[in-house]
């Protein structure tokens, strides 16, 4: 049950959320709320080609059609040297296509109209001449010799687009020569879009007086789009306001830079009105940044009594047709290299290299920590593979090679620091919450039957928080984040912060951190993000950050206005600085029982009656630059039932033990953690943007491309395990895409586990119930 | 998102949407639910010059009995008859099939006649009407008419109504014995379509003998089908549990369907297998003990 906002000491409770009265009466402000005066629509033509030479556009027809201000072109950006934009993974992308089309559903022209009906009608005007050129949608066909080349804006003639290793070849190499046992299973993370309710939008509003451009967008990170559009346009940096009003979900979707944003900019500089844009969910699905889409190998090389020794990874990463990921600028694919996991392997080598296809560009990281999605499940489901061939217990295997909990901080095989963790603690927790032994038995029963069931174990470590400034970056802009605190004169308070939340909650667990140094209630903190005017610059928030980065940004910040207030407390109180204490709520004298002050008192004071000398007001702004990441960790455990006919899977349960550190208000993560577990869920059993052998989009809408209802979701059961970071001044870790991240191996490892006695080993996501049909009908099990 | 231009018309009586069809012809399109129409339109996959509103008109409204038929008129939402508790005894198929159709607010405001014109394959309560032998009452410029639901369906999206002609009413024979029926789907998620579906009734002697059986399959070709060999095989028979087994290896034979992504044309004929065999034996138990069915 959710507590009022109103109580003193509000860290660790479960206040209700102070942002939910406002969108649960529909009095939430998105970007198509936005409605300005003289404002104009923009929609966007897209190919129906995945790769094909443009040899002529007419527009005459278009720009002739009723409402019809303005149509741009490829060839009118390339006037401007706005054809082409950089990427936030150091690629560069066409805003509107020119000379060619290298993926079905690319921009290749925008009208701008009256109304958006108009802009639609005019859009089917547009004559584009197209002579089509071999597609390839198969990244490993695309690194063949002969592949048509797809990318000749590039100097290097070939698909490939990087390679990226890390780790110890040479000494990996050596243990696998001489391991006695050696397990490799190839492993494809599918081609999944982070697919928020509300899909990407903006409205460009450019004042030729002013020389002014306000900019509302659906942003996660606003200033970071703030810097890219003034280094894009050319117009100074502090002309340029970002607005990123309340959004209906990101999940990584909305941190990118999209064509239709670029596009909206310049018309609005050309016909001097705001120009709005917002995407169909076609769009959305079909253009904007996909996420995964890994083909992975991976191998295990380990003792005979199961003690893990050494991991070898070999990955291809599908970018599409421009690698539009978002990781920091170091790091191709991202973290990757945190793929061996929870396990205290002796030495790895982990290889990835980045090829073009005839797709959707991106790679972004969906509910992750950059890429950490993929290595996790890749990590999960080799160890069981492990357990399945030495025939041993998911679980026991687990215990036998965790890390331990002294052995923190660890310094992993690929070079991170682990700062703590608590792995056996949290499985048990896990065992001991499901039942498992009891389940064991159920299901030995059941094998005897017949019957098949499955359970599956996930214990996965999270890497988030970026990040330290020395290794992370994004274009050269460290990621750190930031608070702004201001008292005003009766107690009350308003703090800007860097990032931006999509539905995280920030607006409750950000005033709890605050109210908690300060002395008040979650109540007297407002929180205000997203308006690049007024908040102090920051990353954004993606990647389980916002607490790790901008959540220690607030409570540092707090913690220097309460410096400040003690000396104010001293001059109220008529002691000595040093003789006051502050107890959370009040200051007092030493000594002196009874005589306190609250920070209300100290907040007037700052305005009213200061000591001599002291600088008037009651605020702070704080830079913090993480010394090092955050390492959540959890434990899941899905118990399945497989129906033989249909090879339907039912989750039947499904626990979950999270380990986020301290945690600031428990009924938010959990909130978190369940629709973390839906999108695993969903990725494991129903998601996938197939493509056909032309290129062609076989999931642009949710009509195939499935998100599950309350309907298709089982029931989670939730607990947790407290390991404190030790680097984190209030000990949190970040949560929000831990169930993301541990939740599809779990749920893959349980369908395994029930189809383990026919000797299969592996399916690839999603488990769609033909795969599990075919299984079991080449097995001969039938209904 | 954004349709079209197109002009709207809202009749007020059967006539004036007939007369209108007819001025139209092509261009016209019937508005009942819009469940369907509506959203093909948004995304101008549909785009007719004219939508002739057929909601206002309270003839087309509910159902009744004529004939020794239950008449249900074109505009009965698919919730009404979900909820008509009066109609589960002798039409327990309309409340199991209409539970599988999308979602609530779909079943709000959707028709059952609509989805019979919409004619798409994958269309549940076309698989039901065949199950329970329905007929759709057309009205043109030259009277009315009843066609029977096998001569209704023509093609993916095609009937054999004429362009001038309004679907107004559907007719289901009123059983004589014992019925009872289910319908089973597999989809990929909830609201979803079917991968594949079946549609079973059955109607049982005083001996227990099946007397009529309906079977319908969704899904598994360019329409909705029927599966006339075990519909055949059932007839005269107790649903022992040697029937059934029989029975339901024969509903594939009638079904053709394709592979895609929801899976192999295989795979569909065996889920309809699984399907047939398990409705039968669940409406023999529901059945035993009424008669003597095994």
């Amino acid at each position: 049950m959710a507590l009022q906002q109103n109580e003193l000491r509000p860290m660790g409770k479960s206040i209700a959320r102070k942002e939910d009265p406002r969108f649960i009466r529909g009095k939430g402000r998105y970007v198509d709320d936005v409605i300005l005066p003289n404002m104009l629509y923009m929609s966007i033509l897209r190919s129906p080609y995945a790769h094909a030479r443009i040899r002529r556009i007419d527009t005459s027809a278009a720009l002739a059609a009723p409402g019809v201000k303005l149509v741009l072109t490829g060839e009118d950006l390339a006037k401007m040297n706005l054809a082409w934009m950089p990427t936030l993974n150091g690629d560069q992308q066409m805003v509107l296509a020119v000379g060619k089309v290298l993926f079905q559903y690319q921009e290749i022209a925008a009208v701008i109209a009256e109304t958006r009906a108009q802009a639609e009608d005019a859009l089917q005007l547009i004559e584009v001449d197209y002579e089509s050129l071999p597609v390839v949608v198969d990244p490993f066909e695309a690194l063949e010799p002969d592949a048509p080349i797809l990318r000749e804006d590039r100097e290097k003639k070939s698909n490939h687009i990087w390679h990226w290793e890390s780790g110890d070849r040479e000494e990996t190499e050596n243990v696998f020569r001489e391991a006695t046992v050696v397990v490799k299973q190839d492993v494809r993370f599918q081609r999944v879009h982070p697919s928020p309710l509300e899909p990407c939008g903006c409205v460009a509003d450019h004042n030729a007086a002013t020389g002014r451009l306000t900019f509302y967008i659906t942003s996660q990170a606003p200033h970071v789009h703030r810097t890219v559009i003034a280094m894009l346009s050319g117009i100074p940096e502090h002309q340029i306001r970002v607005i990123s009003p309340d959004i209906g979900g990101g999940f990584g979707n909305k941190v990118g830079v999209y064509p239709g944003y670029v596009c909206a900019v310049v018309a609005s500089l050309k016909l001097g009105v705001p120009v709005k844009w917002i995407e169909t969910r076609t769009e959305n699905i079909a253009s904007t940044s996909f996420a995964r889409d890994f083909h992975m190998t991976a191998e295990i090389a380990a003792r005979e009594d199961g003690k893990v020794l050494a991991l070898r990874v070999k990955t291809i990463g599908d970018h599409g047709a421009f690698d539009a990921a978002a990781n920091p600028t170091k790091f191709p694919a991202g973290l990757f290299n945190i793929v061996t996991g929870s396990y205290d392997f002796k030495t790895a080598f982990v290889e990835v290299d980045g090829v073009y296809t005839n797709k959707a560009p991106g790679g972004v990281a969906y509910r992750c920590s950059f890429r950490v999605t993929e290595a996790s499940y890749l990590i999960e489901r080799t160890m069981d593979i492990l357990a399945q061939r030495l025939k041993m217990d998911p679980a026991e295997l687990r215990f036998l090679n965790f890390i331990r909990k002294d052995q923190f901080p660890y310094h992993s095989p690929t070079g991170w620091v682990y700062d703590s963790g608590d792995y056996e603690k949290t499985l048990k927790l896990a065992l001991e919450r499901i039942g498992y032994d009891e389940l064991r038995k159920e299901q030995a029963e059941k094998r005897a039957r017949g019957e098949l069931m499955g359970i599956g174990i996930s214990t996965f470590t999270e890497i988030v928080g970026a990040g330290p400034k020395n290794t992370f970056d994004i274009l050269g802009i460290k990621m750190f984040d930031s608070a702004q605190i201001r008292v005003h004169p009766t107690g009350k308070v308003i703090a800007r912060l860097g990032v931006r939340h999509q539905g995280q909650g920030h607006e409750t667990t950000f005033a709890q951190i605050i109210a908690e140094e300060l002395g008040l209630s979650a109540d007297d903190v407002l929180i205000e993000e997203g308006d690049t005017d007024t908040a102090p610059y920051g990353l954004g928030t993606y990647a389980s950050r916002s607490t790790p980065a901008a959540g220690t940004a607030a409570a540092l910040c707090g913690r220097r206005i309460r410096e400040k207030a003690r000396k104010i407390a001293a001059h109220l109180l008529e002691v000595g600085e040093d003789d006051v204490i502050w107890d959370g709520t009040v200051f007092s004298a030493k000594g002196f029982s009874g005589k306190s002050v609250t920070m209300k008192d100290v907040a007037f004071a700052a305005y009213t009656n200061l000591p001599e000398g002291m600088e008037p007001g009651l605020e702070a702004t704080y830079y913090y630059d993480p010394p090092n990441l955050t390492f959540p960790h959890g434990a899941y455990i899905a118990v399945v039932d497989i129906d033989k006919g249909t090879g339907a899977v039912k989750v039947r349960r499904f626990m979950a033990v999270d380990d986020c550190g301290n945690v600031i208000n428990p009924m938010i993560v959990e909130g978190q953690i369940h629709g973390g577990l839906t999108e695993g869920f969903a990725i494991a059993f129903m998601q996938d943007i197939p493509y056909d052998a032309n290129g062609n989009c076989l999931a642009p809408n949710w009509m195939d491309y499935l998100v599950p209802t309350s309907l298709d979701t089982p029931p989670w059961e939730t607990d947790r395990t407290v390991t404190p970071s030790p680097h984190h001044p209030i000990g949190a870790k970040g949560v929000g895409e831990s169930p993301n991240v541990g939740s599809p191996a779990a749920f893959v490892n349980a369908v395994v586990d029930a189809l383990s006695p026919l000797g299969v080993e592996h399916i690839d996501m999603p488990i769609f119930p033909w795969k599990v049909w075919n299984i079991l009908r080449e097995h001969g099990i039938n209904e | 998102m954004f349709p079209n231009a197109f002009k709207y018309e809202a009749p007020t009586s059967i006539d004036e949407a007939i007369r209108l069809m007819d001025e139209y012809g092509y261009d016209g399109k019937v508005l009942a639910g819009g469940q369907s129409l509506l959203p093909m339109m948004k995304l101008r996959i549909a785009a007719p010059a004219v939508i002739i509103d057929i909601n206002n008109l309270d003839e087309l409204k509910g159902w009744s009995e004529v004939n020794g038929k239950l008449r249900i008129g074109a505009v009965t939402r698919q919730s009404e008859l979900e909820h008509a508790t009066e109609l589960r005894d002798q039409f327990p198929l309309l409340s199991r099939t209409a539970r599988w159709v999308a979602d609530p607010l779909i079943r709000n405001l959707g028709t059952v006649v609509g989805s019979l014109v919409h004619a798409d394959p994958a269309s549940d309560w076309g698989t039901a009407m065949i199950a329970l032998n329905a007929m759709v009452e057309a009205k043109g410029t030259n009277g009315n008419r009843l066609i029977p639901i096998d001569e209704f369906f023509v093609d993916t999206f095609a009937t054999s109504l004429e362009e001038n002609e309004l679907a107004v009413a559907l007719h289901l024979p009123i059983p004589t014995s014992l019925v009872a029926a289910r319908y089973m789907k597999l989809k990929r998620k909830a609201g979803d379509f079917a991968i594949a579906g079946l549609a079973v009734q059955v109607a049982v002697d005083d001996e227990g003998r099946v007397s009529e059986a309906g079977i319908g399959i969704c899904a598994c070709g360019p329409i909705p089908l029927r599966a006339v060999k075990a519909e055949e095989a059932l007839i005269g028979q107790r649903l022992t549990v040697k029937t059934i087994e029989e029975v339901s290896k024969l509903v594939p034979e009638d079904a053709d369907p394709a592979d895609d992504l929801r899976g192999s044309t295989v795979y569909k004929k065996d889920l309809l297998r699984v399907f047939a065999a398990r409705a039968l034996r669940e409406i023999a138990e529901e059945l035993h003990g009424k008669v003597e069915v095994q």
